[in-house]
C-alpha cells in the first residue's frame, strides 16, 4: 500500500513547484494530474490524526482528517480540477503558481488540526490569492488587490491575537468547538467573519473579486468563503446569533445584485448571499442544518464556479462585463449559454438540479426550529437569487437587446471544464443521495417530496413572472454604467478625505503654533541680547564670536603643550 | 481582444416576436398549471402560512417586485459615476505597468 500520508496541501505545494519551472504541454499534464493524485490519495485516507508533533509545550496536528473536513476537502479538489483545467490556455506562470499555492492553502486550512496551523494556513490563502488580483496588472486591480490583502491578513492578525488568548484561557491550541465565550471566542469569531464575509465586512469580496483575472477568479469563488464557513461549522455550530447574520448576509446583497452593473460583481453579491445560507445553517446547529450548511458549501463552490466561469468566457471573448455592453450573445456563444443557465437553475435552487437538494435542508431546518422570521428572509433571498442570478445574469449577458458582439464561444478548455461542472451539478441534483452519503450526518432526508418541489418551484416560477411584469411595464432598472457605494465607501472615501481634512486642519494649527513660538523666542533673544549689552560690551551680541573661537583654541594649545611636559 | 462586430442578422431565435411571445405564453401557462396544482396536492406543511392558498407564488411575486422597487430607489443615493473612486486614486505613478491607455468608460482589461 502506498499508505504514506501526505497532507493534501503537499501535492498541490510541488505542483506549483512544477509550473514554476516546466513549461508547455507538459505543465499542463502536470497541473491537471496533481488535484487527481491527491484526491486518489485522499479518497484512500481513513479518519483520524495522521500528523501531529510537539512544538513548544504545545501540540500541532498539521493534519487532521474526519468527515467534516473530507467534505471539503474532496470539494476543494474538484474545485482546483475545473478551475486549473478551465486555466490552461494561460501562459502566465504567476497566476498557474499562485492558483495552485492558494489551493493548497485552502486545503491545508481545512486538515488542520491546530489553530496555530489553521493560522498559516489563513495567511497564505491571502498572500497567495491576491496575486491573482494583480495578475490583471492594471491600477484598478493592483488597489483592489492592496486593499484585499490588508482586510484579509487584518483578520489573520485577529485570529492570531484570539489563538494567543485562547491558548492563555484554555491551555491547549486543538481547533475543535470554541464558541462565543471570552475575548478568544470573540476574537476568532471576528476573524472567521471577516473572512466569511459578515455584513459591513464583505466589501473585500465584491471589491476585489471582479477585479481578478478571468481564471483567478473562478479560484477565488472556491476556496476563501468557503474555508471560513467551515472553521465556523467546526467551532461556533449552534451559535444562535449567527443565524441573524445569515439571514442578514442573504438578504441585503440581492438589492445591490440588483441594480449592479458588472456582472462578475452581481456574482460576488450572490456569493456572499449564498454563504449567508451556510451561515443560517450554522447557527441552527441541528445535524440537519450543519448537514444543509455543507452541503450547500459544496454545491456552491460548483456552480458558483461554473457562473464565474461563463461570465469569465464572456469577458474573455469580448473584453466586457458590463451588462449595459452586453446581449445577444446566445447567437454566437450558444455553448457558453446553455452552460451559464445550468449554473443559474442550479444557484436558484430548480428542483433536479444541485442548489436544491442542500438549500432546501437549511430552510427546512430553519422552519422546525421555529426560525419563522428567519425563514421568511431565507424565501425572500431564494426569490431574489433566483432573480439576480437566475435571470439577470443569463438575460443580460446572453439575451436582452443585442449589442451587436459576435464573440464566439470560448477556447475547448474552458468549455470542457465549464461542461465538467455543469454535469456534476444535475448529477447532484438528480441523484443527491451520493452527497449525502459524504455528510457529517446521517439525516435520511430526502428532498424530492411533493410539498418541497411544488413550493420551490411555484416561487421560483412566479419570480420569473414577476421579472417579465416588470420588464413588460418598463419597471425594471436598466443597466447603468455606474459605481454603487457600499461599505467600501467608507474606507475609499469617508475615511481618507476624513483623514486629509482631519490633518489639514492639524497642519495648519501646527503651522501657527509654531509660528507663534518662533516669533515669541526671538523676541526673548533680542530682549536678552539687549540686557547683555547694557552689561558689558563683552557679552553684546555685536562682539564677535572669532574672539571666543580663539581663545578656545589657546586654552586646548596650552592643554597639549602641558601633556608634552608630563 | 476586439469584438468582430458582424452585420446584424436577424434570423436568430429570440429576433422573431412570435418567438418570444410563444417562450412568455408558456411561462404563463406554467405559472397557472404551479397555482392549480395547490389544488392537487396535499402539502404537509410545517408552517402555518403555508396553508393559505398560493402563498408561495404570492411570495414569490411581490418579494421579487419589492426587491427591484427598493433596489432601484437605493440607485438614488447609491449611485455614482463609473469612475468615481478613480478621480479619488489618482496615484498612477504606483502603476505596475501597461495600460494606462485604456481610459474608455466600461473597458475591462482581459488577461492573457
Amino acid at each position: 500500500m502506498w499508505m504514506l500520508e501526505i497532507p493534501p496541501f503537499l501535492p498541490f505545494f510541488i505542483g506549483a513547484l512544477i509550473a514554476a519551472i516546466s513549461r508547455g504541454a507538459l505543465r499542463n499534464v502536470l497541473m491537471v494530474a496533481t488535484p487527481i493524485v491527491s484526491a486518489l490519495h485522499l479518497w484512500m485516507i481513513p479518519e483520524g490524526i495522521h500528523l501531529q508533533f510537539p512544538f513548544l509545550d504545545y501540540q500541532l496536528t498539521p493534519y487532521r482528517v474526519d468527515k467534516l473536513s473530507l467534505m471539503f476537502g474532496y470539494v476543494f479538489h474538484i474545485a482546483a480540477f475545473i478551475g486549473i483545467i478551465y486555466a490552461l490556455h494561460v501562459r502566465d506562470t504567476l497566476q498557474q503558481v499562485a492558483a495552485m499555492l492558494y489551493a493548497g492553502s485552502g486545503l491545508g486550512a481545512v486538515f488542520a488540526g491546530d489553530l496555530l496551523t489553521l493560522f498559516i494556513f489563513w495567511e497564505l490563502l491571502a498572500f497567495t490569492s491576491v496575486f491573482l488580483i494583480w495578475a490583471r496588472r492594471t491600477q484598478r486591480s493592483y488597489n483592489a488587490g492592496m486593499r484585499y490583502l490588508i482586510i484579509q491578513v487584518l483578520s489573520g492578525v485577529i485570529l492570531l491575537i484570539g489563538t494567543l488568548f485562547y491558548v492563555h484561557e484554555k491551555g491547549t491550541l486543538a481547533f475543535s468547538f470554541i464558541g462565543l465565550e471570552g475575548i478568544a471566542g470573540w476574537l476568532i469569531f471576528i476573524a472567521f467573519g471577516i473572512k466569511c464575509a459578515f455584513p459591513i465586512a464583505h466589501n473585500w469580496l465584491t471589491d476585489a473579486y471582479p477585479e481578478a483575472t478571468v481564471t483567478g477568479t473562478v479560484f477565488l469563488s472556491a476556496f476563501t468563503t468557503k474555508v471560513a464557513v467551515y472553521a465556523l461549522a467546526r467551532a461556533y455550530p449552534g451559535t444562535e446569533l449567527l443565524v441573524y447574520i445569515g439571514a442578514a448576509m442573504t438578504c441585503f446583497p440581492i438589492f445591490f445584485a440588483v441594480i449592479e452593473n458588472d456582472l462578475r460583481r452581481v456574482l460576488a453579491y450572490s456569493l456572499i448571499n449564498q454563504v449567508g445560507f451556510m451561515v443560517v445553517g450554522i447557527g441552527i446547529g441541528t445535524a440537519l442544518a450543519i448537514n444543509g450548511a455543507v452541503s450547500h458549501a459544496f454545491n456552491d463552490v460548483i456552480f458558483k464556479g461554473l457562473l464565474f466561469m461563463s461570465m469569465g468566457a464572456v469577458l474573455h471573448m469580448t473584453g466586457r462585463i458590463n451588462g449595459s455592453d452586453l446581449g445577444g450573445l446566445y447567437k454566437t456563444m450558444p455553448k457558453t449559454t446553455v452552460l451559464c443557465i445550468v449554473g443559474a437553475a442550479s444557484i436558484s435552487a430548480f428542483p433536479l438540479f444541485s442548489g436544491f437538494v442542500s438549500k432546501s435542508m437549511v430552510m427546512s431546518a430553519a422552519v422546525e426550529n421555529g426560525y419563522d422570521w428567519i425563514w421568511l428572509m431565507l424565501l425572500f433571498a431564494s426569490a431574489g437569487v433566483f432573480h439576480h442570478a437566475g435571470i439577470k445574469i443569463p438575460y443580460f449577458a446572453f439575451f436582452a437587446h443585442d449589442s451587436g458582439i459576435r464573440a464566439n464561444d470560448p477556447p475547448n478548455n474552458m468549455l470542457l471544464a465549464m461542461f465538467i461542472a455543469a454535469v456534476l451539478c444535475i448529477a447532484i441534483g438528480v441523484y443527491p443521495s451520493a452527497l449525502y452519503a459524504l455528510l457529517p450526518y446521517d439525516t435520511g432526508y430526502n428532498p424530492y417530496d411533493a410539498t418541497h418541489v411544488l413550493a420551490q418551484t411555484q416561487l421560483l416560477f412566479f419570480s420569473a413572472l414577476a421579472f417579465v411584469w416588470l420588464n413588460l411595464k418598463g419597471l425594471y432598472p436598466p443597466e447603468l454604467r455606474s459605481t454603487n457605494l457600499d461599505v467600501d465607501w467608507a474606507y475609499r472615501r469617508a475615511f481618507p478625505s476624513a483623514i486629509q481634512s482631519t490633518f489639514s486642519v492639524i497642519w495648519k494649527a501646527d503651522h501657527a503654533i509654531r509660528q507663534a513660538f518662533l516669533v515669541k523666542l526671538h523676541q526673548s533673544l533680542a530682549f536678552l541680547a539687549r540686557k547683555n549689552k547694557g552689561i558689558s560690551n563683552l557679552l553684546s551680541h555685536t562682539y564677535p564670536a572669532g574672539s571666543m573661537v580663539m581663545w578656545v583654541a589657546v586654552i586646548l594649545a596650552t592643554y597639549l603643550i602641558l601633556s608634552f611636559i608630563r | 481582444m476586439e469584438n468582430n462586430k458582424l452585420p446584424v442578422d436577424n434570423t436568430s431565435f429570440f429576433d422573431k416576436p412570435n418567438n418570444v411571445k410563444r417562450v412568455l405564453h408558456s411561462l404563463y401557462g406554467c405559472c397557472a398549471l404551479l397555482l392549480l396544482l395547490d389544488f392537487v396536492i396535499h402539502r404537509h406543511v410545517a408552517h402555518n402560512w403555508e396553508n393559505l392558498w398560493g402563498f408561495y407564488p404570492l411570495y414569490g411575486f411581490v418579494g421579487c417586485v419589492i426587491l427591484v422597487v427598493v433596489a432601484k430607489w437605493m440607485r438614488t443615493f447609491l449611485m455614482r459615476s463609473e469612475d468615481y473612486y478613480e478621480k479619488g486614486e489618482a496615484d498612477s505613478d504606483k502603476m505596475p505597468r501597461g495600460n494606462k491607455n485604456n481610459t474608455e468608460l466600461g473597458y475591462h482589461d482581459v488577461d492573457a
